[in-house]
């Protein structure tokens, strides 16, 4: 019995460092899980699917004729707004799950294996950019339903999508850092809003800014979620890529740098 | 040290040395100062009430949870500081279910050994045969929502032995589990260690401990109130003793006399019963006794021998543990100091 035992330690090759390979193929395997788990419960899409279709319609007729005149001249102003908003938005979703996830028993097991500590994170995080994809091409569906043809071209459209998805991953991440500090899941959902609201809406999404009081265009020219909306409005109405585009993955990518090292680290601690 | 660590370790002779574990959450000592060895190729068995820290003491030593103070060694590799490596060794099965419930019961196994590092056809394979092994093959395409409780607790030991780990820990494997279901539990962690594995597992069951661990460790209150075999822990508590009933009952008196004149010990008469019991330290002694019982004409109407039961030396240990904070066995502290 005894010789069994040293036999089943002899096998094994014990590594103390995980490869960055390996890293990468723990986070898709996790992403990977994350996808079955949407197929398995596509009722969890109803947000992503319902919120771009109402919010474009609502928001289009609200204001369209108050702000640009009528709704055709309002539709590339409120578009590229309405999709950072929703796309933004859905990110905060990605936290909430997160926290009720770690809170099942899986999350033990996955601790207790020889992965890359950020694997459940960046998988997780990896598969909700499917939401973010479904939102953003409702989005441009819905736009381009109520007449609305970007005079960047598809092209530029791609791109743009490209682009607000990568943003909103990297945002996520500063909701999966709530979604591990904090307690419940409905919390994840207060503190989350709490910080979004005033950020989608005191930007540049819906109104001109020049029509705000100054303290509030000072805030909302240096709102992150300005910049973005700019950038995409650039690169569908008129396919440029300036200023904005790249501020806003510099900003994408340290918020990344910042969060995602805290969040595994408070992830492994409240173990 | 480390290097005599690493030696000893590498003879598979300690799969856990546990010194001084302690967590506290609050103000609450949650383990408070736990000792454990358990030895490659064994069932250790950790007996305790709710709330004893049992899982606490486990999360510890399968690097879910941080010790707050003490130390403790997985084949020699520290639990805090080479936690990688460790999880290389072990599998966890936790007291509440580790799968996915959201997923079918392949995709679950599938998952964990693409994350152990198996190719997508090898991942297939092992699910299947895991499945197989479990008696789960039918059920595997099912959401596990739709599981039984026994299932569930199958799948979830399954999971943990994708890799086959040479230790593993069972957090209470077989509460909520029917009894035909705990015997293909039992069997199954029989079969484990006999494959070399060395297994650590909690229990509220005191049979569930005496029937497969080979060592047990008693803990109450985040302590080790007592750790032996099932035997030695029987025997700190008691001898077993002799029952008697007697026919007559005003005979009681002369037969008690007698109990206590051939064994030698002192004998407790129960009025309500007729029962005379008495401790027997020495079995031989009793076909004295009943050749003394009829020579003075006693006539028996019953007669029983008493093993105690890991039940009395829980209660026994338990209650002791509360008024004396634990230092009643002197195994405990003997078998703790080794190896460290
Ligand atoms: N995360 C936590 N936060 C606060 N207290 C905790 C936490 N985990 C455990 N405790 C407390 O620590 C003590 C030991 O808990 P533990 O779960 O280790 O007991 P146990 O022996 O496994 O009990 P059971 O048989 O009920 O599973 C309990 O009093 C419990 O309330
Ligand atoms: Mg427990």
């Amino acid at each position: 019995m005894r010789h069994s035992a040293s036999e089943l330690m002899a096998k094994r090759q014990l590594k103390s460092r995980l490869s960055f390979g390996q890293t990468v193929r723990n986070s898709l395997t996790m992403a990977y899980r994350g996808v079955l788990k949407i197929r398995r419960t596509p009722e969890q899409l109803f947000d992503v699917t319902l919120q771009p279709i109402i919010f474009t319609l609502m928001f289009t007729y609200i204001f369209g004729g108050a702000i640009a005149g009528n709704v055709q001249s309002y539709l590339p102003i409120i578009i590229p707004g309405i999709l950072v908003q929703t796309v933004i938005g859905t990110s905060i979703v990605t936290g909430v799950q997160l926290r009720e996830d770690m809170d099942k028993g899986v999350f033990d097991r996955f601790k207790s294996l020889p992965i890359a500590r950020i694997a459940p994170l960046a998988g997780a995080l990896l598969a909700d950019t499917i939401r973010y994809t479904i939102a953003t091409v409702l989005t441009f569906v819905m736009g381009y339903i109520m007449g609305y043809r970007p005079e960047g071209g598809l092209g530029s459209v791609v791109i743009a999508a490209v682009f607000v998805i990568v943003c909103s991953w990297a945002i996520s991440w500063i909701f999966a850092f709530f979604g591990v500090i904090a307690r419940t899941a409905s919390s994840v959902q207060g503190i989350s809003m709490l910080v979004l609201f005033p950020l989608t809406f005191l930007s540049n999404a819906f109104v001109p800014v020049k029509t705000m009081p100054d303290w509030l265009q000072w805030f909302a020219k240096i709102n992150p979620i300005s910049h973005i909306i700019t950038a995409v409005r650039n690169l569908i109405n008129a396919g440029t890529i300036g200023w904005d585009f790249a501020v806003s993955l510099i900003g994408a990518a340290v918020i990344v740098a910042i969060f995602a090292p805290i969040t595994v680290r408070v992830y492994m601690r409240r173990a | 040290m480390g290097h005599i660590q690493r030696t000893v370790s590498d003879n598979g002779h300690w799969a856990i040395e546990a010194h001084g574990l302690v967590k506290v959450f609050g103000d609450k000592r949650a383990v408070d100062g736990v000792h454990l060895n358990v030895r490659a190729g064994t069932i250790y068995g950790v007996l305790g009430p709710n709330g004893a820290g049992k899982t606490t003491t486990v999360r510890m030593l399968a690097t879910l949870l941080r010790p707050d103070e003490g130390s403790a060694r997985i084949f020699g590799y520290d639990v805090v500081k080479e936690p990688q490596i460790v999880r290389q060794l072990i599998g966890v099965t936790g007291q509440y279910a580790s799968v996915d419930e959201s997923l079918s019961a392949i995709e679950n196994l599938v998952i964990f050994s693409r994350l152990l590092g198996l190719s997508r056809t090898e991942a297939r394979r092992k699910a299947a045969e895991l499945l197989e092994e479990f008696g789960l093959t039918e059920a595997a395409k099912r959401p596990l929502k739709h599981f039984s409780g026994g299932m569930r607790r199958r799948l979830d030991l399954a999971a943990s032995l994708i890799a086959q780990p040479p230790l593993i820990f069972l957090d209470e494997p077989t509460t909520g589990l029917d009894p035909r279901t705990r015997n293909q539990m039992w069997e199954t962690i029989r079969r484990l260690v006999k494959q070399g594995s060395t297994v650590l597992l909690t229990t509220q069951y005191l049979q569930e401990a005496d029937e497969l661990a080979d060592r047990i460790a008693v803990i109450d209150r985040g302590r080790v109130v007592a750790e032996g075999t099932a035997d030695e822990l029987k025997a700190s508590v008691g001898s077993s003793s002799l029952q008697l009933k007697i026919q007559q009952e005003t005979d009681i008196e002369k037969a008690c006399q007698t109990v206590e004149g051939v064994l030698k010990v002192r004998a407790n008469v129960s009025l309500e019963t007729g029962k005379i019991t008495a401790p027997m330290a020495d079995a031989d002694r009793v076909t004295d006794l009943l050749i003394a019982l009829r020579e003075a004409g006693i006539h028996l109407a019953e007669l029983s021998v008493q093993k105690p039961t890991l039940d009395e030396v829980f209660l026994t240990i338990i209650g002791h543990g509360v008024k004396e904070d634990g230092d009643i066995f002197a195994t405990s502290n003997e078998t703790t100091e080794v190896g460290i």
